[in-house]
């Protein structure tokens, strides 16, 4: 299936903005986060799935758009 | 030496170094400040007239060597929202005040002789009052050069520019920095209060300051070192904030459909990436500037920046997510330079970068400029504002001000005040302290997106309704203390995240006064302290129904998630029940 990873912050660096790829069935969030090393660089702050809030856990589906923060803030 | 309490009555040009009354002696920042104008002020004066005061004050630890503890609060009746106002800055003055015993400076009264615009300038022991008019017509640089040239280039200076001389809602109180560049007491038209007392600009001497008296020092500095240490630890004060700064939400908000667009008609903007914090952080290293900068010293999160042009000159410094936003997704310019110079121009004139920023956004649904004409907001904010044109006026008088002038419904504004960078429908905490505040829309009075957004304090979910009173509530009784501290307000971050945050903040302020509060004595006093805020809007005239959001939010459906602000007034008034 089809999945749009977007990564932001201090994600990015290193790697990419946003990417579109192939992904088998069942494919959960916290498989993607592993696959890219994101916590080497920073604990996850915030997953987004189509712009909401999900837990690693999360199954994707044929193209979710899946968003990767660390833990960021401002205001 | 004791602190004293300075008062300035600019009816005489008189003023008296006054004992510290007891019931005043554990308040600092917003503490202080709105007490005394809850205290001293006729709720139902006019906020420009001569029964309106204006308050300075340190926070209870500004002057220390606490990291982050350099912030000043202002206080007034403001003419923005014609209720109580709190604004507090970094820069430099909180930290010299404190240090030569001001625990708080408070001016009554307005001149006789209207056409005199006066400097005031506090030492140990007096205030001068120094007509200034080689100043009258000058903006804030160069008045801080005309200061600079004058005393030791430590002084503290905070002053208006024409904005404020001209009394506009925008205008606000600028205060050098330590880089010798400019903070803002920026929202509620603070600088219009100070224009209307016909004070140009106060200097607070930085020659004959001592050290602030630390009771027991040895406790002082142990917790000291831990609240440092749980700031410097945690991602988001330790990391995220010093590379990207606040900017940094602008993909956040715009992932989560949070992000105010097109005067709020849409969650998220497709040229998100032109504007966001990565992309200034790219522009900033490429260009020799800066990605991180405090704002005062002793600042150890170094949120601010400095941003320069394609040629690498200045542009700006605390170049902050809800302008960029306000000037970005919601009026349209896609250009960061731009919006960083145009952020640079707020500085220079005086003038509120949230509130001016979101009247220029609905400027464009009165037909003043197209969606995205950048040229012509710079206009309108380098020419017709600062000028005085009747177009002018009625820009300076604020979002609110323009949607009537212009027969406008969709006016994003609460209790008056332009509502900032988070959009309510979608970040429904945040709705509640917009809506509940005794501020008017303020972000900074119970940060709701934290928990909402960002899963700070754990996470509830922006777009259900459970829960959010109750976060906004906690949330804004935390900051209602945290401003009294003099504390910056991202040591909340760490607080929401740092069991060792808070209990070290406490400890730094019992061994700083040798006394012995507990985490419920300095929740109380965040209780007491919106409790009294409440009470003078009361006063004022402000009822329940003044509690409530823009009406377009609860019938206009919000893309991506389609969603509208649901809460019934009785679910909102629930808030006050503590």
């Amino acid at each position: 299936m089809r999945i749009v990873v977007k990564l932001f912050a201090h994600y990015r660096e290193g790697r990419f903005k946003v990417q579109e790829g192939d992904f088998p069935l069942g494919t959960t969030a916290a498989k993607i986060i592993a696959s890219l090393e994101l916590e080497k660089t920073s604990p996850l702050g915030v997953l987004m799935v189509n712009g909401r809030h999900v837990s690693p856990e999360y199954v994707l589906r044929e193209a979710d758009e899946i968003a990767l923060f660390p833990k960021i803030g401002g205001g | 030496m004791a602190d004293k309490i300075y008062r300035v009555n600019m009816s005489n040009l008189s003023f008296k170094i006054e004992e510290v009354p007891a019931s005043w002696m554990g308040l600092g920042g917003r503490g202080l400040t709105s007490t005394i104008v809850a205290e001293e002020v006729d709720p139902e004066c006019h906020p420009l007239g001569p029964n309106n005061k204006l308050v300075f004050a340190p926070g209870l630890l500004s002057g220390t060597s606490a990291s982050n503890s350099g912030r000043n609060s202002c206080g007034a009746k403001s003419p923005l929202t014609g209720g109580i106002k709190e604004s507090n800055v970094g820069g430099t003055s909180a930290a010299i005040m404190a240090k030569l015993g001001v625990k708080a400076l408070i001016i009554e009264g307005l001149p006789k002789d209207e056409g005199t615009f006066y400097q005031l300038h506090v030492t140990k022991d007096c205030v001068e009052f120094i007509p200034v008019p080689e100043l009258v017509g000058l903006d804030n640089y160069a008045v801080l050069d005309a200061m600079a040239a004058k005393y030791d280039k430590k002084v503290a200076v905070m002053s208006i520019g024409r904005i404020g001389e001209m009394r506009m809602n925008i205008a606000n109180i600028s205060v050098k920095d330590p880089g010798g560049k400019l903070r803002s007491h920026g929202r509620g038209g603070l600088g219009a209060v100070m224009g209307s007392k016909k004070i140009k600009c106060i200097t607070v001497d930085a020659e004959s300051y001592k050290e602030v008296t630390i009771e027991n020092p040895e406790k002082f500095k142990e917790a000291s070192k831990i609240f440092t240490k749980t700031l410097q630890e945690n991602p988001i004060s330790g990391q995220g904030l010093p590379a990207f700064g606040t900017n940094v939400l602008v993909n956040i908000l715009n992932e989560a459909g949070g992000l105010p667009t097109r005067n709020f008609r849409a969650g998220n903007w497709e040229h998100a990436e032109k504007i966001c914090g990565e992309t200034m952080a790219e522009n900033i290293k490429a260009r020799g500037g800066k990605t991180t900068h405090g704002c005062h010293a002793g600042c150890v999160i170094q949120c601010s920046q400095v941003y320069n042009d394609k040629d690498g000159n200045y542009l700006t410094s605390g170049f902050e997510y809800e302008t960029i936003w306000a000037l970005g997704a919601h009026l349209g310019i896609q250009d960061l330079d731009l919006i960083a110079k145009m952020d640079g121009l707020m500085d220079d004139l005086g003038v509120d970068s949230i509130e001016t920023s979101v009247m220029l956004g609905l400027a464009v649904d009165a037909g003043i400029l197209a969606y995205g004409d950048g040229a012509r907001a710079y206009e309108l904010l380098s020419h017709e504002i600062p000028t005085g044109t009747p177009l002018g006026r009625i820009l300076g008088a604020g979002t609110h001000i323009l949607g009537k002038a212009y027969g406008l419904v969709r006016v994003p504004t609460v209790k008056g005040q332009g509502i900032p960078a988070y959009e309510p429908r979608a970040v429904k905490g945040q709705g509640i302290t917009y809506a509940t505040t005794p501020m008017g829309a303020d972000h900074t009075a119970g940060y709701a997106v934290a928990t909402n957004i960002l899963n700070s304090g754990g996470h509830v979910d922006p777009l259900k309704k459970e829960g959010q009173v109750e976060l906004a509530r906690n949330l804004q009784i935390a900051s209602a203390a945290v401003d009294s501290t003099g504390m910056c307000i991202f040591v909340a971050f760490a607080a929401l995240d740092d069991a060792k945050c808070l209990p070290s903040l406490i400890d730094m302020i019992n061994a700083r006064f040798g006394c012995a509060l507990t985490i419920d004595d300095v929740m109380n006093l965040g209780k007491t302290i919106l409790k009294k805020e409440h009470e003078f809007n009361i006063k004022a005239g402000f009822g329940k129904a003044d509690d409530r959001l823009p009406e377009f939010m609860k019938y206009e459906t919000l893309p991506p998630h389609n969603v509208t602000w649901d809460f019934t007034g009785e679910e909102i008034d629930e808030f006050w029940n503590f």
